[in-house]
């Protein structure tokens, strides 16, 4: 049923003498689609936190429409969840799924296209009503009718037997029946040998308050593994071993769960109190929920009255030394540009963190896209430069926070980091750091105290020679008070200045400021391991997984490629534009419509070809793979026998 | 605000975070050795920087009493921050030193909220005009008043757009006839102190440029007040709506249209004392004429009257053309403010269970690979 299937491995007996087979695979793809309401997430971050502790890697795709109750039982309500787990280092949540879990008739029609033909589709039939079929515009029963017949479909009563298994509970039916997704999670964890004590563990904790709830979800969730394990409905459970994985201490972790906590560790690093303005917003606001419970790491959250003042009440607790951030998406971005300008030009560090979603306007609330780079890097009145990067995993996203922290302290300015949607919900295993290993901040900090000036006073826009970075006084030192705005600044002084000649000084100088940054970066990273690639691929952010999946089916298929993938787009490495023209070709894939490609051809006059998508998903490998092979095989003649389009990651 | 003169002799910080070794940067950076200097003269307060207002515009009066007035607080300049918008009233900070910034177009109380809210050892204030705060700052304003962050906003209402030449503005009188309102401006006012009523502001305002000891009042009591405090200023644009105050300043009329507002006395006003305040049939207030009614009925004006009601209905007395102004303090009411809260809860987190930056980093559920 997968790329690797193997023969059995095992067999075991269960109660009543039904004999059963374990089947070792080495990956597999899984996708839970149901009612907004039904859990599906939930579900899915469970069976994804088994894994994890199991020890795979792996890789998940959260997929569920903005509204929060859409119509029960209707395409626009289909929730989703893909889980990519593996015994081997993966890369995405996999193109298409292996095992598809649909709840109902809505969850059957939007998902099973992407079912590869002999794909294990589990449907819960007490859902295939007449009404609900009606609902999608099912004619008739497709469980009956001989429309699933390309699949192995697999119909389990799923609602009645939770509501069976909970008779004895003292919950009605309704209430019974919301625990299904539990039942569905128990059969799961019993076919693919989870640990089933982490989700025991959750439950209690997560319903301490309600033990009846606890206690029915539990008794579900056992009833489901029972069921798969006495059932002649499956005959086979899966093996996926654990992964290799670099010896260390590992958790699972989403993008935003990691940007929070790498926020938090630049405060501590740093010694600067974080202060967090922040308006809510799909699907940055999981980081606003995570900073608001570390209140007693000095952060401060503050859920302002809009996106403007989340980054202007940001700014001010920057004036007065603190660590300001602010966080954002989508239209959000755009309120905020005014004041972003106006940390531009005070110079005072902030850290704006975009998790990008699908736009223009509210576009597409809850699903991933890139297209505000250019934005993020000129969306602002005036000449008007800072520094912008990105995380290229959720994991990454951790790294990416501390290292957007420390450009804005060391730098002055505001700092744009641009997650996605993507990263934002997508999880993976990530190894805890040390904190002793995490970057020293308080270098970067050095609040200056002492004036600057020859006659005793001090200079607020005398610059740092090496940085270009002026001194941070901060309110409550005597002796340095200084008036700060948006007008124009004499050098220097910082007094408001209309003199010709000192704007086109101070706008160069901001630039400069911002280009020197490249100075100080590591080289090129190009992960070309046969050495003789002719062909680049070129990307940034989330689409890293995809790209390198990609690459390595493009490898194994006996072609060369060379990938390198940007953290920092502003600015840009030093040695960029030579590393790009020592190839052939330069492919960018990107989920906007070509705005690093724009960026790249501009700047180093390379002719980078743009390969774009903007369905709101991450892109598939085996896409990828194809464009690349066009490439190089267009370029320098096909490898004959070689298809990079099948196979594993 | 905190301005206290024992709070000034302090020259140790509480920054409101008792033991919290998060803040030692800031506390590093603002320790001072010995005493802070707090004695200071209105010279003091002044800084090297040409003051650009139109000659004759009413902000220079009210920037003579701000210099004159502050040091009677006894904050050293260092502890103060003036934050300001956009428009002629908001290039205050540049003629003050004391720590400021000159912002963006009415995001100077979401920029001092933040900078309050994480410096609670701070005297901040805002200064605003009518434009900056009512228009294109209008929801940070109330938000800001019903929030209560300890700071101070000073809004200067002169009922015009003065630096972009002359439009009208959200609290110009109906058919007021500008550039931008050739055959009258249709929309109607704000007033700003029944705004901030209307967002249960805890302290609230009303003074003229002109006068000094009355602004002089009500500013102290605005500094000394902990919470929000907004001061609604009236203040002449002699250019673009010159008079428009005249008819509160001029002593022929001044007396008949203006109502002191004095707590604990009662509201009698006018030449003679000839007109007072008493309750309608309706809960609100209505002007009468002294001589007729008793004298149990006239209203002593309560500023601390906990229902915002009172001085709303003191607010709706003065109609747009300014006639039965109130001027003085209309609501000063206690309330624990923002910053406070915010600093307890992070103390109460970091009481019930210590950072501990490795335990956050590694969560609740970890593998280990050997």
């Amino acid at each position: 049923m997968t790329a690797t299937d193997r023969s059995p491995v095992a067999t075991s007996s269960a109660p009543g003498g039904l004999v059963k087979s374990v089947v070792e695979l080495d990956r597999v793809v899984i996708r839970l689609a149901g009612d907004s309401g039904d859990g599906m997430q939930l579900t899915g971050n469970r069976f994804t936190s088994e894994t994890a502790s199991f020890g795979n890697d792996l890789s998940t795709l959260p997929n569920f429409p903005a509204e929060i109750r859409a119509p029960t039982g209707t395409l626009p309500g289909v929730s989703s969840f893909q889980l990519h787990f593996a015994d081997h280092d993966i890369m995405t949540p996999g193109d298409a799924p292996d095992v598809l879990v649909a709840m109902n008739p809505a969850a059957l029609k939007a998902n099973i296209a992407d079912l590869p033909g002999g794909g294990l589709l589990i449907v819960d039939s007490d859902e295939f009503t007449p009404r609900n079929l009606a609902k999608v515009g099912y004619a008739a029963n497709p469980l009956e009718d001989g429309s699933l017949e390309g699949w192995q479909t697999v119909s389990v009563p799923l609602t009645s037997m939770t509501t069976d298994a909970l008779k004895e509970s003292g919950l009605g039916k309704k209430e019974a029946e919301r625990s299904k997704n539990m039942f569905t999670l128990g059969l799961l964890s019993w076919m693919y040998h989870r640990p089933t004590e982490g989700t025991v563990r959750f439950l209690e904790r997560q319903f301490r308050r309600k033990p009846e709830i606890a206690a029915a979800n539990i008794a579900a969730f056992r009833a489901g593994y029972n069921y798969g394990e006495t059932t002649e409905a499956f005959a086979v459970s899966y093996e996926i071993k654990p992964a290799p994985m670099a010896p260390g201490v590992y958790r699972n972790i989403s993008g935003n769960q990691a940007l929070a906590l790498g926020l938090v560790a630049a405060g501590q690093r740093s010694g600067l109190p974080l202060f967090l303005g922040a308006y809510p917003i799909t699907p940055a606001s999981d980081i606003l929920h995570e900073l608001s419970k570390h209140k007693a790491f000095g952060i401060r959250t503050f859920q302002a009255e809009d996106e403007i003042a989340g980054v202007a009440s940001a700014i001010g607790a920057s004036f007065g030394g603190a660590l300001g951030v602010t966080t954002t998406s989508g239209p959000g971005i755009s309120l905020k540009s005014e004041a972003i300008g106006l940390a531009v030009m005070t110079e005072l560090p902030l850290v704006v963190i975009d998790v990008q979603r699908g736009g223009p306007s509210t576009g597409l609330p809850t699903k991933t896209e890139q297209s505000d780079l250019l934005q993020a890097m000129f969306g602002r009145n005036g000449e008007a430069p800072l520094p912008v990067i990105a995380p290229r995993s959720p994991g990454d996203c951790f790294d990416a926070a501390v290292e957007a922290c420390r450009m804005a302290l060391t730098y002055r300015t505001p700092v744009i980091l641009l997650s996605d949607g993507y990263l934002a919900n997508g999880a993976e295993p990530w190894a805890v750091p040390s904190v002793d290993d995490l970057p020293d901040l308080t270098p970067a900090v050095g609040f200056a105290t002492e004036p600057n000036g020859e006659d005793g006073e001090f200079l607020p826009y005398l610059r740092d020679p090496e940085t270009l970075a002026r001194p941070w006084a901060i309110p409550g030192t005597a002796g340095m008070q200084h008036r700060i705005g948006g007008l124009e600044k004499a050098d220097r002084t910082g007094n408001i200045s209309y003199d010709p000649a000192n704007h086109d000084f101070m706008t160069r100088t901001r630039q400069a400021k911002v280009d020197g940054i490249a100075a100080t970066l590591p080289p090129t990273d190009v992960e070309d391991p046969d050495g003789d690639a002719r062909v680049a691929v070129i990307g940034w952010g989330s689409t890293y997984g995809p790209i390198g999946a990609a690459c390595r089916r493009i490898r194994r298929s006996g072609r060369s490629v060379a990938q390198i993938h940007l953290r920092h787009i502003n600015p840009m490495p030093a040695d960029l534009g030579d590393v790009l023209r020592r190839y052939d070709r330069v492919v960018c894939p990107e989920m906007n419509l070509g705005q690093l490609a724009l960026l790249l051809r501009a700047r180093y006059l390379v002719d980078v070809e743009s390969h774009t998508q903007v369905r709101g998903l991450p892109f598939r490998a085996a896409e990828l793979a194809a464009v690349i092979q066009d490439a190089i095989d267009s370029t320098h003649g096909a490898v004959l026998g070689a298809d990079p389009s099948g196979g594993g990651e | 605000m905190s301005t206290t003169s024992s709070h000034a002799a302090e020259h140790v910080h509480d920054l409101g975070m008792p033991g919290n070794p998060i803040s030692s940067a800031i506390e590093a950076s603002v320790a001072t050795q010995g005493e802070k200097q707090t004695v200071l003269k209105a010279k003091d307060m002044k800084t090297d920087q040409e003051v650009r207002w139109c000659p004759g515009c009413g902000d220079y009066v009210i920037l003579n009493a701000v210099q004159s007035f502050l040091p009677s607080l006894g904050i050293a300049r260092e502890d103060m921050v003036i934050v300001s918008g956009i428009g002629c009233s908001s290039r205050f900070p540049y003629y003050m030193n004391t720590y400021g910034m000159h912002s963006i177009h009415g995001r100077a109380p979401a920029i001092a909220t933040g900078l309050a809210a994480s410096r609670p050892d701070l005297s901040v204030w805002v200064v605003t005009g009518d434009g900056d705060a009512l228009s294109i700052g209008g929801n940070h304003l109330i938000h800001t008043l019903r929030r209560n962050v300890n700071l101070t906003i000073l809004l200067f209402n002169n009922r015009i757009y003065g630096l972009t030449k002359g439009q009208y503005s959200p609290t110009s009188e109906v058919g007021k006839v500008t550039k931008s309102t050739p055959m009258g401006s249709l929309d109607h006012p704000f007033n700003p102190v029944s705004l901030a009523l209307g967002a249960d502001a805890t302290f609230v305002g009303r003074a003229m440029d002109s006068d000094r000891k009355g602004l002089t009042d009500v500013l102290r009591q605005a500094a000394e007040h902990k919470g929000t405090s907004l001061v609604e200023i009236y203040q002449n644009c002699n250019i673009f709506n010159d008079g428009a105050f005249d008819l509160l300043k001029d002593p022929s009329t001044g007396p008949m249209w203006t109502i002191p507002l004095l707590h604990g006395e009662p509201l009698v006003f006018g030449p003679d004392g000839a007109s007072c305040v008493v309750r309608d049939e309706f809960g609100g207030l209505r002007i009468a004429e002294t001589s007729q009614v008793d004298a149990a009925e006239v209203v002593v004006h309560d500023a601390h009257r906990q229902d915002p009601s009172y001085a709303f209905a003191l607010s709706r007395l003065s109609t747009q053309d300014l006639r039965y102004t109130p001027m003085g303090v209309f609501r000063s009411v206690q309330k624990p403010t923002y910053d406070a809260m915010m600093a307890e809860q992070l103390d109460a987190a970091a009481t019930q269970s210590p950072a501990d930056l490795g335990a956050l980093l590694a969560g609740s559920d970890t593998w280990e690979v050997q």
